[in-house]
């Protein structure tokens, strides 16, 4: 093997005979910006950005990579949130942004073909003159890439009724870590074989480099209907989701926001919430029309069990859009309140939404942070925002803590670490938590079934048994585990 | 963001104003999916978040060199990224700050000095700038073809309305626009002359500024508004009700006369007045009752909002507005929100991007076939009129179209 700076001085050779000067970044200023993606807490140069825009160039800058054993990042919008995008000391950056061109539409059979970097919103913005579009829609759906969104298994409001981006894509094209191309999942529903594309998705950059991808699309709902109710009290919201789907509806949307989050959002995108209410939530209905009357029916009663103190509707479809753009706008909206916020991302069964708020608003007055509640409430996806300072020292250490125990409670509760941001670097502690040894070793295998010498995204994800066993240790006081009742199933 | 700016910046306003909006970016992405730059080049570095990081890097003391002066001019400064931002980062006040701090602090080669100093010196000045036309009119055959398509026809003046009423309103005649499209002004008097309005021009009122200020030269940037202030106030004195501008490149620039000079002891007061004052063409129809205006021969239009007025001055839904009320049709236009590219001198200083950009927003703009296209700001119009046979016009003309 070559000595480090070796290798170094090879790729760059030979990424320079792959692509023009202008789309492979080593200077020290361009590399600078892409140290961070979402996240911007951890940070990390590169040794260079390599933005190509064909796959034979991604496919030689793979071989090259591998050839020199340098690590490879797969970039798309750099929204992410867990750090998925941190780039490698000793590593590249590949950036796909350039890969947005959407290949064809075949509205017959509701399929799009697309490049990874085409922004999940222009998928939809171009499926919308055949009546169609594609449901998962992360709140970052104007910037993130549908790339990106394979990799986490993004989720959005939609995903409730419509089912994450797992469910929602038909076939994708990688690249090998040895450079090959390689066609996962069919144009037909089911493939025979293992289900590898499932495995594929969410799969955080590390088993491949996603260069094509096949979404499935749906015909745009005949009618729809956005109910907005506001609570005086956060518990009250968070008992009506579990009415308002007790009754056996499953709205297309039901996202919660509490003050904080009101406040913010409706300072951008003025969508007339209602800034002294403690909560609100925003329910879409779909259907037929007839059909919808009778759902819009229900839930008012539903909301009104939960003791809302009022329910509105929009009356537009631009009301509709205003009402959706607050939600969506949420998280950095509230950049408006805060100079930095940490954006955490637990799932929890829906029944325990109050009593886990309940816990965070302790834990909160604990770590004397404020936190601003915006979710996925229909799906039990929290996402509380811990409120700091990154400029106050300790306040980052301090909301780190926070947010790690917010996650473990999360655990606690019977859920999960991570909704839809994925586990990415950010996470790896948790992942000690949520999966016993055995668990990780066979995600250890599955990685070295892909990539054996541990060249894409490395370091992420799966956490080191040897790195559990020191939080482990570092978790045990008094000679007690912490949370001694969390399964480790 | 976290900051951590050198002291010696942090001290003064701009080094506060600038932390204070470094702190707000929370660094989610969103601008950079509404930024032309990064829609063509999708790079980090060309795109608003990633300059807000290159010019925190200048600010917090790390080394610059061309290469980040280099992204930040290729900046349309088109404010796309500010509409789009829901933390309310205030882009175009920070770049400002960055460019100064670099352009003190790097030397450009020659052949750039040379062009920007062209620009400065010919653009704000009605009358250099008309020789020059004229001479690159009469020699257009000699010229190179890239420069020979900037040079558009000669437009007859048109004539200015006469009435007297009581309501009266200045008009910023300003410096390319007179030379290139006389006829704009003159239409805009006939037209508020129905609403009984006179439009008056100050003649001695010259250049708003921002060819100067966006070029990094604020001192004579201050200077011409200084200039203007002092033209206009007799007339505002003795009653004019408002500043009415018709390219809205000027009257973002007058709109923020009141910043610009805020530490300006004499002039400080009268700034923040001419700001309140000036108003969009646009502002002002809007508020009258403009049925009279209505066409008789309706066309089908699209419409162009120049990036001045729908993310700076954030007029957006008005011009459409009050074209369907007189009866005209308009287009749906994709990408509307994009910058067509002309951005003031940047057509000039990065012809290949801006090219692209005018070419990508013509093909929109003609997709449905317009009858004609128009728009609001006079670079927009010349830039878009290069690359089609279709009239392009200040929308205004509409108005009289009967
Ligand atoms: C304000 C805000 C709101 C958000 N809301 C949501 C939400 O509602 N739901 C949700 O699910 N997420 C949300 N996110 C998180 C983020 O937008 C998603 O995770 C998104 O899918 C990331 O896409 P990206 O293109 O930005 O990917 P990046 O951040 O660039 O990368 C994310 C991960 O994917 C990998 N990757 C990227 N492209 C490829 C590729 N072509 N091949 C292989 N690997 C690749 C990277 O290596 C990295 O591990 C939000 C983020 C922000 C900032
Ligand atoms: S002003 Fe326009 S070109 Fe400049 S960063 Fe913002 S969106 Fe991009
Ligand atoms: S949208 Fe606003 S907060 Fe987000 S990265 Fe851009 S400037 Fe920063």
């Amino acid at each position: 093997m070559n000595s480090e700076p070796e290798s170094r001085n090879n790729i760059l050779l030979a990424l320079r005979e792959i692509l023009p000067e202008k789309y492979l970044l080593t200077a020290k200023e361009d590399l600078k910006p892409y140290e961070c993606d979402g996240m911007p807490a951890y940070q990390r140069i590169p040794i260079a950005v390599a933005l190509p825009s064909t796959i034979e160039e991604v496919q030689k800058i793979i071989r090259a990579c591998e050839s020199q054993r340098i690590p490879v990042v797969a970039r798309g919008a750099g929204t992410g949130l867990s750090g998925g995008a941190l780039p490698h000391e000793g590593g590249i950056i590949l950036g796909l942004s350039r890969f947005n061109t959407i290949i064809d539409i075949d509205h017959e059979n509701m399929t799009m073909r697309v490049q990874p970097g085409v922004r999940n919103l222009a998928i939809s913005e171009a499926a919308a003159p055949y009546g169609l579009y594609y449901a998962p829609d992360p709140s970052s759906q104007i910037a993130c890439t549908i790339g990106g969104n394979v990799a986490e298994n993004a989720g959005g409001v939609h995903c409730l009724k419509y089912g994450l981006t797992v469910h929602n894509i038909l076939e994708v094209k990688i690249i090998t870590v040895e450079g090959d191309l390689v066609t996962l999942g069919s144009m037909t529903l089911d493939t025979p074989g293992y289900d590898l594309l499932a495995l594929m998705t969410g799969s955080e950059g590390m088993l491949g480099i996603i260069v094509e991808v096949v979404v499935k699309l749906l015909p745009r709902p005949l009618a729809t209907n956005v109910l907005m109710a506001s609570f005086d009290a956060v518990e009250d919201a968070a008992n009506a989701v579990a009415i308002v789907i007790s009754k056996g509806i499953i709205p297309a949307g039901l996202e919660m926001m509490d003050n904080l989050a009101i406040k913010a959002a409706e300072d951008f995108a003025n969508a007339g919430y209602p800034v002294d209410a403690e909560a609100i939530l925003l329910c879409e209905l779909d259907g037929a029309e007839e059909h919808l009357a009778e759902q819009v029916n229900i839930v008012m009663v539903a909301l009104g069990e939960a003791n809302a103190s009022n329910v509105v509707m929009a009356n537009s479809e631009q009301e509709k859009a205003q009402l959706w753009a607050g939600r969506k706008a949420a998280f950095p909206a509230v950049g408006r309140i805060s100079p930095d916020y940490y954006c955490m991302d637990g799932t929890i069964p829906r029944k325990r939404i109050a009593e886990v708020l309940v816990e965070i608003k302790a834990l909160s007055e604990k770590y004397g942070l404020r936190v601003a509640n915006v979710f996925h409430a229909g799906d039990g996806n929290l996402h509380p925002l811990i409120l700091f300072d990154a400029g106050i020292d300790g306040e980052l250490e301090k909301a780190e803590h926070f947010g790690g125990d917010i996650l473990e409670l999360c655990v606690k509760m019977g859920g999960t670490i991570t909704g839809e941001h994925g586990v990415g670097f950010e996470k790896l502690d948790q992942m000690c938590v949520q999966f016993n040894p055995d668990e990780l070793t066979h995600f250890h295998n599955i990685k070295h079934a892909f990539d054996p010498y541990e060249l894409l995204n490395p370091g992420k994800v799966i956490p080191t048994l040897h790195r559990c066993a020191e939080v482990g240790a570092m978790h045990v006081h008094n000679g007690e585990l912490p949370h001694a009742d969390i399964p480790r199933f | 963001m976290k900051t951590n700016l050198l002291d010696s910046i942090k001290q003064t306003k701009d080094g506060q104003l600038a932390d204070s909006i470094l702190r707000k970016c929370v660094h989610c992405g969103f601008c950079n999916a509404t930024c032309p730059t990064y829609q063509i080049l999708g790079d980090e570095n060309e795109g608003p978040r990633g300059r807000i990081y290159l010019i925190k890097q200048v600010l917090e003391g790390a080394e610059v060199s061309n290469a980040t002066r280099d992204h930040l001019d290729r900046c349309l400064t088109c404010r796309n990224c500010e509409t789009t931002c829901p933390s309310g980062v205030q882009y175009a006040s920070l770049l400002e700050i960055g460019k100064k701090h670099i352009e003190e602090s790097t030397e450009r080669p020659f052949k750039e000095h040379f062009v920007r100093d062209a620009l400065l010196n010919t653009l704000p000045y009605r009358r250099r700038f008309k020789f020059f036309l004229r001479v690159g009119r009469s020699f257009s055959l000699f010229l190179p073809k890239a420069l020979r398509s900037k040079i558009p026809a000669k437009v007859a003046k048109g004539k200015w309305s006469r009435a007297q009423h009581s309501r009266r309103m200045l008009v910023l005649d300003g410096c390319v626009q007179p030379v290139l499209s006389p006829d704009i002004n003159s239409a805009t008097s006939r037209v508020l002359d129905k609403l009984g309005i006179t439009l008056v021009n100050i003649k001695k009122a010259g250049c708003c500024g921002a060819v100067s200020q966006h070029l990094n030269k604020e001192k004579d940037a201050q200077t011409m508004m200084k200039h203007n202030i002092d033209a206009w106030w007799p007339e505002i004195e003795a009653g004019a009700e408002a500043i009415v501008t018709t390219a809205s490149g000027c009257g973002l620039m007058i709109k923020d006369y009141a910043q610009y000079l805020q530490d300006d002891p004499e002039y400080a007061e009268k700034a923040r007045f001419i700001s309140t004052l000036c108003k969009d063409i646009a502002e002002i129809i809007a508020l009258e009752d403009y049925s009279a205006l209505a066409t008789t021969a309706p066309k089908t239009i699209s419409w162009h909002p120049p990036c001045t007025l729908q993310h700076g001055q954030k007029v957006t839904g008005v011009v459409e507005k009050i074209l369907i009320d007189c009866g005209y049709q308009l287009n749906p236009i994709k990408d509307a929100h994009l910058c067509c590219g002309s951005a003031g001198t940047y057509s000039i200083l990065q012809p290949e991007l801006s090219s692209q950009l005018g070419d990508n927003k013509i093909a929109n703009l003609e997709k449905d076939k317009p009858e004609m296209i128009v728009t609001a700001n006079i670079g927009c119009q010349t830039h878009l009129q290069e690359r089609t046979k279709t009239p392009v016009k200040h929308w205004v003309h509409l108005l009289l179209d009967r």
